[in-house]
Order: structure tokens, then C-alpha cells, then sequence
């Protein structure tokens, strides 16, 4: 039925709209899914609290009667502020969860636009995200704004480079840069012969998981790389001065991205929507059969939660570097190790 | 200028390229930016202001202002009878009230030459070391709140209550017991009560084990505090710092084991009074921990060697205080606290002298901010452990 659905010719005003739509579902409802279940609830079964519990069944309505509470608030600009780009900001910073999504394949055919360099457009566009943050910081025209931006800047450039080189691990090892080509590569892949779980990348490219976890929570500000919206010391940096719908939208933005950089993790190390290859000799399809294109975003999904948990685990478990020290680890701890594990990666490549 | 020769006008262009990079130089020089962190900041957990002059991340200077909570105790005690004055000096150090209200209590037994019998003298040091436990249970977990980690304090509220629930029980008040009498306490424990606390101490000991591994064995903690906010023991000396904050700076000094014998039952318990040679951030969190876990050993002590008999004294229903002055500072969670009270035989205080242990605390923030950097400030700021109710009283 969904290959007959797929087979369908659909105009192009409708597919883009159905794209449109599908994206707003693909970021939207996995944040609003990952902010109940562990900002709220397992955040709270952690620090011995229940968390929400009136609003809908144990609480699971609370996250609409947080927006519906920020929508209501007043839209306050300061009075210095630089209006256009206060306003603009936090467009720019959900453009980039946006953007990223846009390459990531959720199936066979489940794809929004399938690039031959998928993997360099998502690392590109994430950076898009600073600006905003730099918009933010500026814009505000408040003096906690101006460094939690400018920390926030430092912070992204400087772990920027660490992302990029985890993933070029993975890159040399499936030998294509597009996304869809590097989840038929773990799907094709043996492991010296065995292919039944096909090879997902974290088996070899352990270490550049690693580096590629560590490099996304210090994307996205989370402890213990939060010092750009310190709320201890900087209220919370360049988000100080929001508020209302504004605020809602870096809120968003902050817990979509993190939800859009495991979907990328778990296409990039993970296998992506694949299951593993027995799985689909059970039941007797192909790996990139049509059926996949249902079931693959379901994959993703319990990828997703799985990597997003370990985010918020240490998120709410760790003390959060100084601006200086989370610099240095970064330049002299996570780059240099990135740039032997690419070494190993293609020595090894070579030798095999 | 025709005349000039070509040596002369490199020299002169010289010159002028020279001054016309001193005046970019000027212009683009940087100026301090000047960062008000207060009175309403998450740091301060109260209404400290702190102007800090910054160049950069760099403080170059930083200055605390207080008084935004300023509630006038001294003058108020002027004009309240001295059982009155409990009620309001509770509200000092609002989290370990009890041991706010001994000091005072004791000035003026002294100044009425009368001794609280040995079993309220007992229960006395038992409910403040209680308070003293469920005031730093609070900074133990507040200290990782401040450097990012925001589960311990969470585990901070929910141990402190087994602490309250006994004060409580003890006392009827949570907060502010006012359980102190001039000879005495209120009334006896109720029954039960010792195993119930010993229970709950262990409740704590169990707490202070967690922070020892959550946030004292955490390598990000260590790096953040260690060799920050370093306070040299004569410095803090001269700065007039007490509690735990010198005794982090390796000096071997508290009122309980030091000061006069006030009839605190101290010297009936064996203890250890616990020092750190650093002096940073880090020896600070590490002392306060320890005295914890010092103050658990000491109830448990005195709640075995609880003697039997009244716990009041007789004193006269209206109680008039005789002519005279007296100093009684103790050993309180905050560091020394002392009432220098001044009697002139009447219902009321003549005068009464608060020395609070955080004013003297907060003094040396300026010396210690100077060249920190603004992460550090918030580091610092948590480690020396202040209370505004205790700064501005």
C-alpha cells in the first residue's frame, strides 16, 4: 500500500506542503515527546520529585499548558534593544533545527531531499544556529545577554570542529557523504563475514561516537557545557531578556535540536531506520522494502529516545566546565583525538 | 618643507603614522564593563548586590553592597522584653534558627548569674548541632546548584527534613523553634524522640556520603574549585573570618572546643575539629562536609549521655534583667556569632550588639573577587557560604 501510495503522482505543491507539514511533525513531536517524558518526568523521578501530575493523565498535558502560558505572556523588548534582530533571533536559531532535519532519512523513501552530501550540508547548517545566538546576545542590550552570546559563540565554533571530525571517521568507513548512502552502508556491512546485524558504525567508530556526543551537548548547551546560559551566574545568558512566544521558540529550538542531533547520531552510528538485517530475513522483505518506510521512522524514534536520554542524564547529573576549561578540552583533548581516530580509521580502511 | 630632506620626512612620517596609531590605539581601547550582579540574582539567594568592575571576563574590582534586607533587629531588641527577643533574632540565620537564639539566651543568664539545668543545657547543644546540620546539609547541595549540577540540592531538601521533622517535633516550629528560655527550654522532649533522631542522623550520614561522591569526587567540581578563591590564614585573619571558612584556611580554631565554657556540654563528647591547609573553594566544601558528619558523631554522643531532671530553672515570672554588659559569642553554623548585650535593669535591652558571622564573612569579597573570573565570582561567592538575613540582619 505505501509503495501504490509512493507510486501516486503527486503534484509538486502538494508533496512540498506535505513536506512542509512533515517536518513541522518530525521536529515538533519528538521535542514535545522528549521534554514530558525526561525534562519532566525523569528529571524529577531523579532528583526524587514526581514532576508534573494534574494536567492530563500524569501530567502528560502539561507541556501544552506551558504554551498556552507563554503564548499568553507579554512579548517584552527592551527598551535599548536593537528590535529587528531581538525579534529575528530566535527564527534564526529554529531555522537551523529546521534545516537539519530536512536531510536526515527516516526510511527508504521517507526522506525529505536526499543530498549526494548530506552529511557535510547537516554539519554546515548547525553552525547557523550561532548566529542567532549571537543575534540574541547582541540584540538584547543587556550585559548578562552580551556574555552568555558571546561565551555561546566561542563555545559552538570551538566544538564545531570536533563534530566535524568525529563524523569523518564514519565518512572515510562508508565511503559516501550522503546520509541515505551511510545507512546502506551499516545495513550492508559484515562483520568479518557475519552480517546479521549488518555493521553499524558505533562497533568501529566507537571513539567518534564518543567525540560526537560530547561535541552535541556542548552544541547544545547543556551542562556540563551550559556556561553560555549559566542561570547561577548569567540568569540564563543570551535567553535572559525573552520571554513569552520568544522565549517558547529558543525553549523549542534547544530541546528540537537535541532531538535532531540524535536522529543524526543514530543514522551516522546507530544503522538510522534499519533494522538489523535478521530481523527483516524473519520476516522475509528486503531491508529498503516499502514496509520500511512505516517502520523506519519508528526506529529512528526509539533511537532518538534512547541517545537523548543519555543527554539529559548528564545534563542533570554533572557540574558544568569554566568557559576556559571546556576551550581546552576541546582543543586539546577532543580534536587531537578525533584527528588519530580519522588516522586509525583510514590506515585501517586501507589495510582491510 | 621643500627644504627638507628626504631622512627628515621618514622621520616626520614616521612620526605621524606613530600618532595616528596611538589615537586608533585610544579609541579602540576597551573599556571596563560594569556588571551589577543583584540584588535579584540567582547567585545571591537573597538581596546581595555586587558591583563588579570587569574587563572582559576579568574582575578588576568588585564591591558588595548589602543592606537590601535590612530589618533593624538591633533597634527593634531595644524595645522588646528579652523572652521577646528570640522570636525575632530566629530570623537571623533563617536556616539554622535554634542556634541563633542560644547566644542571646546565654548573654543574658549571664547577666542574671543563673544556669540552665544540665538536661536543658543537653537538649540545648543537641538541637544546635541539629541546626547546624540542617543549615550546611542545605549549602552542600546549594554548592553544586551554583556550579551547574542541579540534582544534589534536591537530595539537600529531602534529607534536611528528617532534621526539621525532629526539630519540629522537639520544638513545634520547622524554621524559627523558639524553644530557648532564660534557664532553660520550653519543655522536655517528647517520647520517642532520641531513636527517632538517631534514625534521621543516619539518614544524614548517608546524605553526606552521596555528596562525597556526587559532587566532592566529581572531577568537573574539582577543577572548578580547587586553588579558586584561595583566602591565605592571616589574610582571613585580618578580615575577621570565623567558622568554617578559616578552618579551611588550615586555622585550628572554633568556639565550641576554644571559647569559654559557656555550659555547652562540648567538652563531655569527644570530637575533632577539622581543618584544610588550601584555603580555596574546594577545602571550604570539604570542612563544611566534615563538620557534618562531626555534628552527627556529637548529638549521637549527647543523646546517649542525656541526663535526667528539670529543664528549666527557676526564674522570676517577669524576668528583670540587672545592670550590667555581657559579651557570649558561639560557635554557629555561619561561623562565631555573639550578642553584646547592654543592660540597665529593666524589662528590655538597653542595647544589643549583633555579630554576625556572614557581615564579617562578606568583608572580604572584595580582596577575594579581585582578578577572578566571572564563573569564578559565583564559585567563590557560594563556597564562602552566606546567608543575607545573617549579612543585613
Amino acid at each position: 500500500m505505501v509503495s501504490a501510495l509512493l507510486a501516486q503522482d503527486i503534484p509538486y505543491w502538494q508533496t512540498t506542503i506535505f513536506k512542509m507539514v512533515m517536518a513541522f511533525v518530525a521536529v515538533l513531536i519528538p521535542a514535545g515527546g522528549t521534554v514530558y517524558l525526561y525534562l519532566f518526568k525523569m528529571v524529577s523521578f531523579m532528583q526524587s520529585r514526581l514532576g508534573p501530575m494534574e494536567a492530563g493523565p500524569y501530567g502528560s498535558l502539561q507541556l501544552l499548558a506551558e504554551v498556552g502560558k507563554n503564548a499568553q505572556k507579554e512579548d517584552l523588548i527592551p527598551d535599548k534593544a536593537d528590535r529587528f534582530v531581538f525579534a529575528a533571533a530566535p527564527y534564526v536559531v529554529l531555522m537551523s533545527t529546521f534545516l537539519l532535519v530536512i536531510v536526515i532519512p527516516f526510511g527508504p523513501d521517507a526522506l525529505f531531499a536526499d543530498f549526494d552530501t548530506g552529511v557535510f550540508f547537516a554539519l554546515a547548517v548547525t553552525s547557523v544556529s550561532v548566529i542567532g545566538v549571537l543575534m540574541a546576545g547582541w540584540a538584547s542590550a543587556s550585559k548578562y545577554s552580551l556574555l552568555g552570546g558571546l561565551r555561546a559563540a566561542g563555545q559552538l565554533i570551538a566544538y564545531e570542529l570536533p563534530l566535524v571530525l568525529a563524523v569523518v571517521g564514519v565518512v572515510i568507513q562508508a565511503g559516501t557523504l550522503s546520509l541515505q548512502g551511510i545507512v546502506f552502508a551499516q545495513i550492508e556491512g559484515e562483520i568479518f563475514g557475519w552480517g546479521a546485524i549488518g555493521n553499524p558504525f558505533i562497533l568501529t567508530q566507537f571513539i567518534g561516537f564518543f567525540i560526537f556526543m560530547v561535541a552535541v551537548q556542548a552544541e547544545l548547551t547543556q551542562t556540563p557545557f551550559d556556561m553560555p546560559i549559566a542561570e547561577s551566574e548569567l540568569v540564563t545568558g543570551y535567553i535572559t531578556e525573552y520571554s513569552g512566544f520568544r522565549f517558547l521558540m529558543f525553549f523549542i529550538a534547544e530541546f528540537a535540536t537535541a532531538n535532531v542531533f540524535a536522529f543524526l547520531a543514530s543514522v551516522l552510528f546507530l544503522g538510522g531506520w534499519s533494522v538489523p538485517p535478521f530481523i527483516t530475513d524473519l520476516f522475509g522483505i528486503e531491508p529498503d522494502s516499502a514496509a520500511m518506510n512505516v517502520v523506519g521512522p519508528l526506529v529512528m524514534g526509539g533511537k532518538m529516545l534512547l541517545l537523548t536520554f543519555v543527554v539529559y542524564w548528564v545534563r542533570f547529573t554533572y557540574p558544568r566546565f569554566r568557559e576556559d576549561q571546556l576551550q581546552a578540552f576541546a582543543w586539546k583533548f577532543l580534536i587531537p583525538l578525533a584527528l588519530v581516530n580519522i588516522f586509525a580509521t583510514g590506515v585501517l580502511k586501507v589495510v582491510f | 618643507m621643500t627644504d627638507l630632506s628626504l631622512e627628515d620626512r621618514r622621520q616626520m612620517a614616521y612620526i605621524a603614522a606613530q600618532a595616528a596609531d596611538a589615537r586608533v590605539n585610544v579609541e579602540l581601547e576597551a573599556e571596563g564593563m560594569t556588571l551589577n550582579i543583584g540584588p535579584q540574582h540567582p547567585a545571591t539567594h537573597g538581596t546581595l548586590r555586587i558591583v563588579a568592575h570587569l574587563d572582559g571576563e576579568q574582575v578588576v574590582s568588585a564591591e558588595p553592597i548589602m543592606g537590601y534586607m535590612h530589618r533593624g533587629y538591633e533597634k527593634l531588641a531595644e524595645v522588646r522584653t528579652y523572652p521577646q527577643v528570640t522570636t525575632l533574632i530566629n530570623r537571623i540565620d533563617w536556616l539554622g534558627s535554634f542556634a541563633n537564639e542560644v547566644p542571646f539566651v546565654l548573654a543574658s543568664e549571664q547577666l542574671m548569674d543563673i544556669e540552665a539545668p544540665p538536661r536543658a543545657q543537653w537538649i540545648r547543644t543537641i538541637l544546635f548541632e541539629m541546626g547546624r546540620i540542617s543549615n550546611i546539609v542545605l549549602f552542600l547541595g546549594d554548592m553544586g546548584v551554583q556550579l551547574g549540577a542541579v540534582s544534589p540540592v534536591f537530595y539537600a531538601f529531602r534529607d534536611r527534613e528528617h532534621i526539621l521533622n525532629q526539630i519540629e517535633s522537639a520544638t513545634g516550629g520547622r524554621f524559627h523553634p523558639n524553644f530557648n528560655r532564660i534557664g532553660g527550654v520550653k519543655d522536655d522532649l517528647p517520647a520517642g524522640w532520641v531513636e527517632e533522631t538517631k534514625r534521621s542522623l543516619d539518614k544524614i550520614r548517608d546524605f553526606c556520603q552521596e555528596m562525597e561522591d556526587l559532587i566532592l569526587g566529581n572531577e568537573i567540581f574539582e577543577t572548578r574549585t580547587r586553588g579558586i578563591g584561595v583566602i591565605p590564614a592571616d589574610v582571613g585573619l585580618s578580615y575577621g573570618l570565623t567558622g568554617a571558612n578559616i578552618r579551611a584556611s588550615g586555622v585550628d580554631w572554633d568556639l565550641r572546643r576554644d571559647g569559654p565554657d559557656l555550659g555547652m556540654p562540648y567538652n563531655e563528647v569527644t570530637w575533632k575539629v577539622w581543618t584544610h591547609p588550601d584555603g580555596d573553594s574546594f577545602a571550604r566544601y570539604w570542612v563544611r562536609l566534615q563538620e557534618v558528619r562531626e555534628s552527627c558523631e556529637i548529638v549521637e554522643q549527647l543523646l546517649d549521655s542525656l541526663p535526667k531532671g528539670p529543664v528549666m530553672t527557676k526564674v522570676p515570672r517577669i524576668i528583670k534583667v540587672p545592670e550590667g554588659e555581657a559579651y557570649v559569642a558561639t560557635e554557629n553554623p555561619l561561623g562565631a556569632m555573639g550578642y553584646y548585650v547592654i543592660s540597665q535593669g529593666g524589662l528590655e535591652p538597653f542595647r544589643v550588639k549583633i555579630r554576625s558571622a556572614s557581615f564579617s564573612n562578606m568583608s572580604i569579597t572584595p580582596w577575594l573577587l579581585k582578578g577572578a573570573y566571572v564563573p569564578d565570582v559565583v564559585t567563590i561567592l557560594a563556597s564562602l557560604y552566606f546567608i543575607l538575613g545573617d549579612i543585613d540582619r
